[in-house]
This record gives structure tokens, C-alpha cells and sequence, in this order.
């Protein structure tokens, strides 16, 4: 029911409900691709009545959106085709979560499924324009670029090189980058499905979200929910790393437990202590007690773990869960678009008592002052970037509670000298500025 | 005294163009409140008819605009 993406690894997985690999049957040519998916049906959503037929099979598919919030896309693409102007449609393929791969496998591997579903989705709410944003600095927008003139789409095509900053994929920075060349996040209201790109009403959606979208158009919202869990149906894709055998993208089905997604990525090579589920907006999950969680965009567990974007880290118990997200915490207060006052002075603040409760530095005013400072910043943010960071740092004080009272008494523990496990982007490979 | 206003009016905060004058802090202390790096924490629940006033004041007193009243609740969650 689980199967690596890699070139060549692509053995059909026969699972419990339905078949596995679904979005890299076809390849990465377009010929190829043309070979296994045919043309793309618009033909049998023609038409004022098509469109909203092709909306109602994507609500009754019930996909979710693959970016991390997991929103209904069905939903979203209504709320998009009611409004009063033309929309636009952003491919999001940013995946500026250092955990995460999957959507540069995706495109890398079935590019054209991503774009077959972003036509599809221009079509369903009436948008003849997409912007199809990467992160630049890669070599995806340059292949990406070579694929699309291969292409003969009913809609006008606009590559964004985005930068590579954690808060520019965020989907209202998308809309502030296009419109203003500024990769910044913007307050709400309005939301971009409201008034986004130009002024017009803009559907964002992730790309794995739009290869689900050409998939559900051609062979239907049925077919769509023989895997998955009735709130969560359909395949996902995840990025399992750290100390597993075989660190890789995986396609599974939500529902799937925490533990059989390690089995699946060969296990693991030591001893694990934690997991970190959803990235680094994500939860630590305490192992071996969260083996038979189940993985869904729902939020699930006592810390409200969630599937997020999918990003899956495998912690040894001898490393410091505490040092790990002390590193990841500052890397996401360096990452702060600096302009709300609680993300910009909080998210440095909160950071600094991670690293002193990590380092053997804390007494129980610094405890106090960190849960004190979670609080207060969360939910306080233009974006959800502080509440982001505020979730990981709480789910850490949780997941590691014991450690945390070794800590307290003024002991390092030795997994602070250990190499970190959680990845995080070379300084060479991150932007300064947001243009 | 405590029922809320009828159009369900609620004051919120643009956190990109607050940079913490705290005129609001001195306007209406019952709905506001400072973290500890002197930026406002409000309480977006519908204000009480006896404060909309004092918020309409706040609201027109706040120098960077950042401050609103309004009947519903900027982000979905």
C-alpha cells in the first residue's frame, strides 16, 4: 500500500482498498504521460454546466488540500467561482518546508499531471491564467519551463520564481509577490479567494492538490475514495526522514498508523524517540506509545497531530528532541517576514528559552516565561507563521517532558552533542530579501 | 451593561501596520491589554454596547490605521 517514488521503484502496491502509486503511473515526458492518462477530459466538463459538474466531483471526491491545511478543495474552488471577476488560479509548488520534498519529486516526476490538473482547475472556476510558482534556485523552474512550451493549454501560462524564504509560499505572500514583486505574507481580509491576484478572486492550490484534481476529473470521485478515510479519502504523499532505513517520498493512504509509515520507509536503524509528523508547523509525536496513530489531515492524538504537508521525521531516542527544536524554532524566527511585532520579537524570545531549557541553562522562570511567551504569540500573527512555531515548541515541552526535568536540574543531556537530525537549508540556499 | 452590540461589532488589529503606539491601550483598557514587547492584545469577541463608542474613538485615534471595528472576524480558523 506504500510505494517509494523513486525512478524505477514504481511496482504496483495492491493495498487493502485500491491500488498505489496513483500520481506517478504515467511519467515524466509528455508523451508518456499522454499515454497513460490521455488527453485532458474538458470535453466532458464543456460548458457553464461542466464546470460546476467538474466543482461537485471534487467536493464529492472530497480531496483535501495537500499544501497543510488540508481545506476542502471542492469548497474553495466554489468560493473562488462565485465571486464577481474573472478568477486567477496559483499553482503553489513552492514547498519552502525544509522536511518536505514531495512536491519537487512530484513535479519532477509527473510534471504534467500537475499541469493537466491546473487547467482543470482554471477551467472549473473560470480562470483563463496560472501562475505556477516554484521556489527559485533550483533547476525545477527551468525544466518546468521546457515542459509548458511543450504544451498547447486553453489557458495562459505565468512561471513565478518565488524566494526562498520559509513565509513566501504562504498563499497570500504568492498573491503580495505577484502583484507587488514583495514574497511578504498580507493581512486578512481580504483572503486571496476573495480578492487576490490583480484584485481578482484567486484559487491557490498546491500541486499535489492539482495532480489529485486531474486524477479525480478523469477517472472520478469514486474511484478517488477506494483509498484513504472517509473524511480523509484519496492517496497523500509524504516525506519520511531521519532515522530510517530507506529516507524517501511515499505515497500512502490517510489512515495509515505512524509506525507502518516507518515500516515502510525500511524502519528504523536505532532506536526512535519521537516523530516529527506535519513539518515544522507540525508535533513531536512521543515513540514507541504513538506506533498506531493514525495519519490524517484531520488534527488527531492528544497533540492534535496532523498529516500538515507531510513531512515525517524519525528523532533516535539519543538525540535531544529539546536541542532539535530549539535549532528548528530559531531557524523559524529567522525566517519571520519581521512584520508583526509578537512573530518578530516573540518567535527570537521564544527560541532563546528552547535553547536554554536544551542547553542546561534554565531554572523555572525561564520554564515559566517560555509557556508564558507560547501564549502570547500565538494567533497574534498577519500569517500563521508564530502559531506554527508556537506548535512545534509546545509539542516539544509535551513529548519531551521527562527530558525536560533532567534539563531542569541543570543536566545536558548527550544528545545535545549529537548531529542534528531535523534538515534544515544551507545559509547559501536561502534569500535575504523578498523580492 | 454587558450585552453585546447588536451589529456584533468587534475591534481588531492589522498586526503589519501595528508598531505598538498603544493609543488603544489608553482609549480602552477593557478590551486591551500589552505583551510584554509592548504590542496590543485584543479581545475580538463582539465589544459591548456601552464600549462601541470608546472603540470608535480608538479605532479614529490609532496612528499607523491599524485598528478596526468590524462585524466579523478577520480569520477563519
Amino acid at each position: 500500500m506504500t510505494i517509494m517514488l523513486e525512478r524505477g521503484a514504481r511496482q504496483g502496491g495492491q493495498g487493502r482498498q485500491g491500488a498505489l502509486p496513483r500520481l506517478l503511473a504515467g511519467g515524466r515526458k509528455l508523451g508518456e504521460h499522454r499515454a497513460t492518462y490521455g488527453q485532458i477530459p474538458l470535453r466532458r466538463f464543456s460548458g457553464e454546466d461542466g464546470r460546476r459538474m467538474l466543482v461537485r466531483a471534487i467536493t464529492d471526491a472530497g480531496l483535501r488540500g495537500r499544501g497543510g491545511a488540508g481545506f476542502p478543495t471542492g469548497r474553495k474552488m466554489a468560493n473562488v467561482a462565485a465571486g464577481a471577476k474573472r478568477p486567477v488560479v496559483i499553482a503553489n509548488g513552492c514547498e519552502s518546508e525544509p522536511a518536505s520534498r514531495k512536491d519537487k519529486m512530484l513535479m519532477a516526476c509527473a510534471p504534467h499531471l500537475v499541469l493537466d490538473g491546473a487547467v482543470l482547475a482554471a477551467h472549473a472556476v473560470g480562470a483563463d491564467r496560472v501562475y505556477l510558482c516554484v521556489e527559485r534556485g533550483t533547476s525545477i523552474a527551468d525544466r518546468l519551463e521546457r515542459e509548458l512550451a511543450q504544451r498547447d493549454d486553453p489557458v495562459k501560462w505565468k512561471l513565478v520564481r518565488v524566494p526562498r524564504r520559509y513565509v513566501s509560499s504562504e498563499e497570500s505572500a504568492l498573491v503580495h509577490l505577484i502583484n507587488d514583486g514583495d514574497g511578504r505574507p498580507l493581512a486578512a481580509p481580504p483572503r486571496p479567494f476573495e480578492k487576490g491576484v490583480g484584485g481578482r478572486p484567486t484559487l491557490v492550490d498546491n500541486v499535489e492538490t492539482l495532480a489529485h484534481v486531474a486524477l479525480i476529473a478523469a477517472y472520478g470521485p469514486g474511484w478517488f475514495r477506494e483509498v484513504g478515510t472517509r473524511n480523509d479519502p484519496g492517496s497523500t504523499l509524504v516525506t519520511v526522514g531521519g532515522a530510517v532505513a530507506r529516507p524517501n517520498v511515499y505515497e500512502i493512504a490517510p489512515g495509515m498508523r505512524l509506525g507502518e509509515v516507518l515500516d515502510a520507509a525500511g524502519g528504523a536503524v536505532e532506536p526512535i524517540g519521537a516523530v516529527l509528523v506535519g513539518g515544522y508547523f507540525g508535533t513531536w509525536v512521543p515513540m514507541p506509545d504513538g506506533w498506531g496513530l493514525p495519519l490524517t489531515h484531520d488534527r488527531t492524538g492528544p497533540l492534535g497531530t496532523s498529516l500538515g504537508a507531510g513531512g515525517i521525521v524519525a528523532l533516535p531516542a539519543e538525540s535531544c528532541g529539546l536541542a532539535e527544536t530549539a535549532r528548528v524554532v530559531r531557524y523559524l524566527a529567522e525566517e519571520s517576514a519581521q512584520q508583526c511585532g509578537p512573530c518578530m520579537f516573540g518567535l527570537p524570545a521564544i527560541a532563546t528559552d528552547l535553547a536554554a531549557v536544551a542547553y542546561g541553562r534554565c531554572d523555572p522562570a525561564t520554564r515559566q516565561r517560555l509557556s508564558r511567551r507560547i501564549a502570547q504569540v500565538t494567533r497574534r500573527g498577519a500569517c500563521r507563521h508564530p502559531d506554527g512555531a508556537t506548535r512545534l515548541a509546545t509539542s516539544a515541552l509535551a513529548a519531551f517532558a521527562g527530558d525536560l526535568e533532567t534539563h531542569m536540574d541543570g543536566w545536558t543531556c548527550t544528545g545535545v552533542s549529537r548531529d542534528p537530525i531535523l534538515p534544515l537549508p544551507d545559509r547559501r540556499h536561502r534569500d535575504r530579501g523578498w523580492k | 451593561m454587558s450585552a453585546p452590540n447588536p451589529e456584533g461589532l468587534r475591534l481588531q488589529v492589522d498586526m503589519i501596520k501595528c508598531v505598538g503606539h498603544a493609543s488603544c491601550l489608553e482609549l480602552l483598557p477593557e478590551r486591551v491589554s500589552l505583551d510584554e514587547w509592548g504590542y496590543p492584545v485584543i479581545e475580538t469577541d463582539p465589544l459591548p454596547q456601552h464600549l462601541v463608542a470608546h472603540a470608535r474613538r480608538a479605532v479614529a485615534a490609532c496612528p499607523t490605521l491599524a485598528l478596526r471595528l468590524d462585524g466579523k472576524l478577520a480569520r477563519v480558523r
